[in-house]
């Protein structure tokens, strides 16, 4: 079978690029195809992200932090809140949560890698192609202005005439398509690759809530490419989609978009429900209480998500039935929350707690997501909504639950799986300072804007007068986003002081938290091919059976050390998925068409010939090293075909090594 | 504590296992599991698409109303084509899957010829409909109509090319029996197309339309 390899080495046809070899250097993190990897440059990049969604925050605190503030003109501070949103949304909390999926999720399952390797780098790189494309609205000095909801038509061409909505557009629909991507790789990953014995009802809790939140992005992230390319074509080809001057329809777009943006916020909040329900357990030395009603009541928000879209519309004349019944289902889309709550509460219950730092961080998610969860439920109550509809009480709401809900279990997961990830812990005093420096600044910064919301202060206004009561509140709520952002200094600082003591440290040892989920059967830092061998799942918590029997008297004892049940990473033949350069190229393409549809579609002739070439490259690319004697089959439409080396390596003489060369 | 585990997807020893699916979690391969979840996420892309249109079919202002314009006969011919092309891909399948690699050619030829027709179809419609006035900027209608319609041409054409693609693996020589599993793939997003076309053609065409 080698000579039909090496005839059909098609890099080799195609003659511009050779298959990559590196695994070191700057070479290795553009071509690799290792889930860790890409796991790890989802959160570099989101974290980089970050502190730039970071500064628009402190800019849109300093502005409102005196009555008439001058820091931003009006015009700025739109395109600063609107950029704000949209930085924290799409280029920080979701791949964030990608990371800690990316990671994660094949060693929870006892996977060697994602199903489709080379897909997961490509959904990486078009993630990181279009928040660049977004951020790049800076420089061109013509960010978008119309919020991170964008309603039509106060963003087509009438009321927003420059390039910023076109920006805006086309930058999401280029981080949805690799939100699509990974999220169609993940789900094939969960069903189709999980160890022996692991049914779905043994999957940990985090593998669950990750494969809601794909099924989510499955279905809503078409919804919204659907809206961003009505909102395109309005602005750039003369579509009526969102002109009621020509008799459309201004609601379209609201609808169109809350189908979508309802389920995100769950995509938001998921990963971190999934982290915790981790986290908690592990801090409170006992089993999760009520697994299935853990794992059903996220199926079920998963459903309810899609039926409460229209509580974002209560002020929009949706009519009186309309707004009946979605403020019924939004009080029942309480429920399943509750219930995690409750459940979260009844782990800790009777359990020796030690309050670690990823202990703190996940109480306070509980604590946290339960005031944002109450203020929620009050937006049900539709005639108490229509008062707070687009006040302050909506924004200290949303950044209960997705600061408080999503970014702080995010950051429970930092510590907790440090240690996973980069072979030692992140230091436990600066990161109780981290953690108290941003609870403390959180709560003082959103707090207030409770209170402010209910005495009518607007969103979105750049400025307001001095006499309505909202300066003090407006002040303590600035000087708490400063204390917010030394935490996160303070979280940076101990990234880089944790490493360098690691430097001459003893390493941190096999189960540094007497874990209990699979993850923890290799070695810290994880080997590059995950596991020596496949793990046998008996039982929910399996790492955690491993390690502790009862006794003759019905006690748990310790019947085994981590040494004597984790892996010891030494396995040499094991067979990795090899590096590519075409999910690189596929995405370096895309901003180009991206430039070509705004500005003279001659752009699109480079952008499209790169992913033209990437796509027919990654196909007659053998999945494999042609030295790994291995072929996979392949299919058309996407440039999908990447089954996972590991499991098919030792049946090359069966397989043809061609691909099948189709679109 | 540990006795020796096989590896987690034992080897395989042949391909039509791994067409198969065997040692997955579902019993379907990667790549069809792949292209049906590809699929339902294309469920919803075309839902947001045919819910436009329905809000905006009576909405078309001073240009020609749908009721006017449509060409019921014709639009029905080429669906049928379209239509005619899934049993042609189904046989496309079962030729290859017996090792009939010439008629799998003739099939796939076929197929991609069918497409090619409706596309075609779609084009004469579309310049006819210019001509008598609907512009895609005419009415939300007709902005409505051109995106859904377009939007699923461009699905039928991307399939062609797909097709082709096959058939050129075809001629070279590499498209067997033990890869009918690609053939099989290419053929489920196909026949969801038609799928799709023929909620199309019920929503916009069958369906009593609004006249002017």
């Amino acid at each position: 079978m080698s000579d039909v390899t090496e005839l059909e080495t098609p890099g080799g046809s195609i003659g511009v690029y050779t298959r990559p070899k590196a695994n070191t250097g700057w070479r290795d993190w553009i071509t690799t195809v290792d889930h860790k990897k890409i796991g790890i440059l989802y959160g570099a990049t989101a974290m980089f992200f970050f502190a730039i969604g970071g500064l628009e925050a402190l800019l849109i605190r300093l502005q409102l932090a005196t009555p008439d503030g001058t820091v931003l003109g009006a015009d700025t501070y739109n395109r600063v809140f609107t950029m704000h949103g949209v930085t924290m949304v799409f280029l920080v909390i979701m791949p964030l949560a990608a990371a800690f999926a990316n990671y994660l999720l094949p060693l929870q399952i006892g996977a060697r890698d994602v199903a489709f390797p080379r897909m997961n780098a490509l959904s990486f790189w078009i993630f990181l192609a279009g928040g660049l494309f977004l951020n790049m609205a800076w420089i061109v000095g013509d960010a978008p202005d119309g919020g991170w909801f964008a309603y039509a038509p106060n963003t087509g061409m009438i009321f927003s005439p420059g390039k910023g909505m076109d920006y805006y557009a086309i930058g999401l629909q280029i981080t949805g398509i690799a939100s699509l991507i990974s999220a169609m790789n993940l789900i094939v990953t969960v069903l189709n690759m999980r160890a022996p014995g692991m049914t779905l009802f043994k999957m940990p809790v985090f593998t669950w809530m990750i494969l809601v939140v794909q099924f989510l992005l499955l279905f809503a992230v078409p919804v919204i490419t659907v809206a961003l390319f009505l909102l395109l074509f309005d602005r750039n080809f003369g579509a009526n989609f969102f002109n009621p001057e020509m008799g459309a329809d201004p609601l379209l777009w609201q609808h169109l978009f809350w189908i979508f943006g309802h389920p995100e916020v769950y995509i938001l909040i998921l990963p971190s429900f999934g982290i915790i329900s981790e986290v908690i357990p592990t801090f409170s030395r006992k089993p999760l209480f009520g697994y299935p009603f853990m794992v059903f009541s996220g199926i079920a928000i998963g459903f309810m998500g899609w039926g409460v879209w229209a509580h974002h519309m209560f002020v929009s004349g949706i009519g009186p039935i309309s707004v009946a019944a979605f403020s019924v289902s939004t009080m029942f889309i309480a429920v399943p929350t509750g219930v995690k709550i409750l459940n979260w509460l009844a782990t800790m219950w009777g359990g020796r707690i030690r309050f670690n730092t990823p202990m703190l961080f996940a109480s306070g998610v509980v604590s946290m997501f339960t005031i944002g969860g109450l203020s929620g439920v009050t937006h049900s109550l539709a005639p108490a909504d229509t008062q707070q509809t687009d006040t302050y009480y909506i924004v200290a709401h949303f950044h209960y639950v997705i600061f408080g809900g999503a970014l702080l279990g995010i950051f429970a997961g930092f510590y907790f799986w440090w240690p996973k990830v980069f072979g030692h812990l992140l230091d436990e005093k600066w990161g109780k300072w981290n953690f108290w420096l941003m609870i403390v600044g959180f709560n003082m910064t959103f707090g207030p804007m409770h209170i402010l919301g209910l005495q009518g202060m607007s969103r979105r206004i750049d400025s307001y007068s001095p006499g309505f009561g909202f300066e003090f509140w407006n002040m303590f709520a600035s000087i708490g986003a400063f204390i917010i952002a030394v935490g996160v200094v303070v979280f940076m600082v101990n990234v880089v002081i944790s490493a360098r003591r690691a430097r001459t440290a003893p390493p941190v040892g096999l189960d540094p938290w007497d874990a209990r989920s699979p993850e923890w059967f290799s070695p810290n830092p994880t080997p590059a091919h995950n596991f020596d061998e496949d793990i046998q799942i008996n039982s929910l918590d399996e790492f955690w059976h491993r390690k502790y029997g009862e006794d003759e008297d019905g006690r748990v004892v310790r019947v085994a050390t981590a040494e004597e049940v984790c892996q010891d990473g030494s396995a040499t033949d094991t067979h990795l998925p090899s590096p590519s350069y075409w999910p690189v190229v596929l995405a370096a393409g895309l901003p180009f068409v991206g430039f070509g549809l705004m500005y003279t579609l001659w752009f699109c002739v480079p952008g499209g010939a790169l992913v033209l070439m990437a796509i027919y490259g990654w196909i007659f690319e053998p999945v494999d090293d042609p030295d790994g004697p291995h072929g996979h089959g392949g299919h058309g439409d996407e440039p999908t075909e990447d089954p996972p080396s590991e499991e098919r390596a030792d049946d090359a003489s069966a397989e043809t090594t061609e691909e099948a060369p189709v679109g | 504590m540990r006795p020796p585990r096989p590896l987690r997807r034992p080897p395989l020893a042949d391909t039509a296992a791994v067409s198969h699916g065997h040692g997955t979690g579902t019993g379907l391969s990667d790549n069809k599991l792949l292209m049906w979840v590809f699929l339902g996420s294309e469920c919803l892309l075309f839902g947001g698409l045919i819910s436009t249109y329905l809000i905006y079919r009576s909405r078309f202002g001073d240009g020609p109303a749908p009721g006017d314009i449509f060409d019921i006969p014709f639009t029905s011919v080429s669906s049928f084509v379209l239509l005619m092309s899934s049993l042609t891909m189904v046989l496309a399948l079962s030729a290859l899957q017996r090792g009939d690699i010439r008629n799998n050619r003739i099939w796939l030829l076929t197929t991609a010829l069918l497409g090619s027709l409706f596309i075609g179809g779609q084009v004469y419609e579309f310049t006819t409909f210019v001509r008598e006035g609907l512009g895609y900027s005419t009415s939300p209608f007709s902005s409505a109509f051109f995106t859904l319609t377009g939007f699923h041409g461009v699905h039928v054409s991307l399939g062609i090319l797909m097709l082709m693609s096959l058939l050129i693996s075809s001629l070279r020589g590499t498209l067997t029996t033990e890869r009918s599993e690609t053939v099989e793939i290419v053929g489920l997003y196909w026949h969801f197309v038609d799928v799709v076309w023929i909620f199309i053609f019920t929503v916009i065409y069958l369906v009593p339309s609004p006249t002017s």
